[in-house]
């Protein structure tokens, strides 16, 4: 299986995606931005759209409009109570501009599957390039700024008490999210993103207590899935993201039973 | 006990539509124990918010000596979004007040310095606990354990032991008086259960609308609290 060149790309964009989506995810998770995440998946389809429809790459396309409306829905973030309704419109708008840069591109269907299903063997290795910068970008940042991120996310309370710049970190944080979904979408697509940057995390902090601890679960999980999703569906010929779903399912819920087994 | 920390001089805050401190003298020297006392509403939230300088005065001053630099303050509010399923475990969680640019695992020296932080406020053994699932008063030493990590000159308890049960409340703040005489830390806190404030603390400013009072704890017999609340 791993003689084939488009599945070594797919290992090694998988492999990277598994590692950015455990990290991200343990945040996302502890900031209550499951949400917020699968927008930014829709605005990611809206993105590649118009990638498609500029004759862009459509990652190019996707990090422009993660990128962008990460820092807008920030902004219109401020307000909580404005949030989820700021959130529902821009997701909207997002789904209705894919659908529309789509049909103007006049591109044909399996390039929207491609998109938002994901796709094991669309991905050449100059994509798996780009990838490996911006995940490599993305994982410095989040070093750098980890022990801020941790405080703010896990005790904004504290954080704010200490003074920290929470509204600044809220910002990096969105933009650091709006590259991993796109990254992230490569595989898994943009409808089903959400999965690794939420699932696993969200299993992950059953099992362990400390930030570092959930990192490495969360990680594990990802890995999991995405390797055994991308081999059985190189066996079966199904869509690598059903597999990948199911994984991240069964250990989400199997988590929520070892909960309940130790209560 | 009579170097000076904070001192409040005719200070005033009000906001557009409501006046709520009126030229508030006070002068808190180190190793204090004070305890600010008043209904809901009289202004003891917008004092704290003026000493954590998330407010400026209308008129007066609020000098920390030598300067607001050299004090670092711990606060412990009195809410926090802890549920049942919070994840970090009580070491985890105290040791997040080292936040810092630089890499990202605690230093030896760090992780020494949270284990002793433990031990002092008695979370040691219990410290590798989920915070969600602790009692509402190992939470509070949990809040206290963190904010004690920056080694602060002044601690304020912001209502921190409101939603507490009787011995969880004593257990507390027997601690913070032990840190408090032990090493000179200058304690504010903020209550407005009298009986507590008389049992721990060594002074008392007692705020009512537009009005204060202060004095030595002893002082605030419970006819004195009927009468300020009456004026």
């Amino acid at each position: 299986m791993l003689s084939y060149p488009f599945m070594q790309n797919a290992y090694m964009a998988g492999t990277l995606i598994a590692i950015i989506s455990g990290i991200m995810g343990v945040f996302v998770i502890a900031r209550n931005m499951s949400f917020l995440t699968h927008t930014l998946s829709e605005i990611g389809f809206a993105g590649a759209a118009f990638g498609i429809f500029m004759g862009w790459q459509p990652l190019n396309g996707m990090l422009l409009f993660t990128t962008i409306s990460s820092i807008g829905v920030g902004e219109l973030g401020a307000k909580s109570s404005r949030r989820e309704n700021s959130i529902t419109a821009i997701s909207a708008l997002a789904i209705g501009l894919g659908i529309l840069f789509l049909s103007l591109a006049d591109s044909n269907a399996s390039y929207a599957t491609g998109i938002l299903f994901g796709s094991v063997i669309g991905i050449s290795r100059a994509n798996v390039v780009q990838m490996v910068i911006l995940s490599v970008s993305v994982l410095v940042v989040v070093m750098v700024i980890y022990r801020y991120l941790k405080f703010d996310s896990f005790d904004p309370v504290g954080a704010q008490v200490k003074g920290l710049w929470t509204r600044t970190l809220s910002v990096v944080f969105l933009v650091l999210l709006a590259f991993s979904v796109s990254v992230a979408a490569q595989i898994v697509g943009s409808l089903l993103i959400f999965i690794l940057l939420t699932l696993p995390a969200a299993a992950a902090k059953y099992f362990a207590h400390t930030v570092g601890k959930m990192i490495n679960v969360a990680v594990a999980f990802s890995l999991i899935g995405v390797w055994l999703g991308l081999y059985l569906s190189y066996v079966t010929n199904w869509p690598v993201s059903f597999f990948i779903a199911v994984i991240e399912v069964i250990f989400y819920f199997s988590a929520l039973v070892y909960q309940r087994i130790r209560a | 006990m009579t170097e000076s920390l904070l001192q409040l001089k005719h200070l005033s805050f009000a906001f557009p539509d409501k006046l709520v401190l009126k030229d508030l003298n006070y002068d808190l020297k180190r190793g204090e124990f004070l305890s600010i006392v008043g209904e809901n509403g009289v202004g003891k939230t917008t004092l704290m918010r003026l000493i954590l300088q998330e407010l400026k005065p209308t008129s007066g001053t609020l000098r920390f000596i030598p300067n607001r630099q050299a004090v670092p303050v711990g606060y412990v509010p009195q809410f926090r979004n802890i549920d049942a399923e919070y994840p970090l475990s009580i070491q985890d969680f105290v040791g997040l007040n080292f936040a810092k640019i630089g890499v990202p695992w605690l230093t030896s020296k760090e992780r020494q310095r949270v284990n002793k932080i433990l031990a002092e406020t008695k979370l040691f053994d219990i410290r590798r606990r989920p915070l969600g699932q602790a009692s509402g008063g190992e939470k509070q030493k949990a809040y206290l354990a963190q904010s004690l990590l920056d080694k602060p000159s002044l601690l304020i308890l912001d209502e921190s032991t409101a939603s507490l049960d009787p011995v969880a409340k004593t257990e507390l703040l027997d601690l913070v008086k032990q840190i408090n005489q032990e090493q000179q830390l200058t304690v504010i806190f903020v209550t407005h259960d009298i009986p507590l404030a008389r049992h721990y603390a060594d002074h008392y400013l007692f705020l009512t609308p537009g009005q204060y009072e202060a004095g030595n704890i002893s002082e605030l017999t419970n006819e004195k609290v009927g009468e300020m609340n009456d004026a």
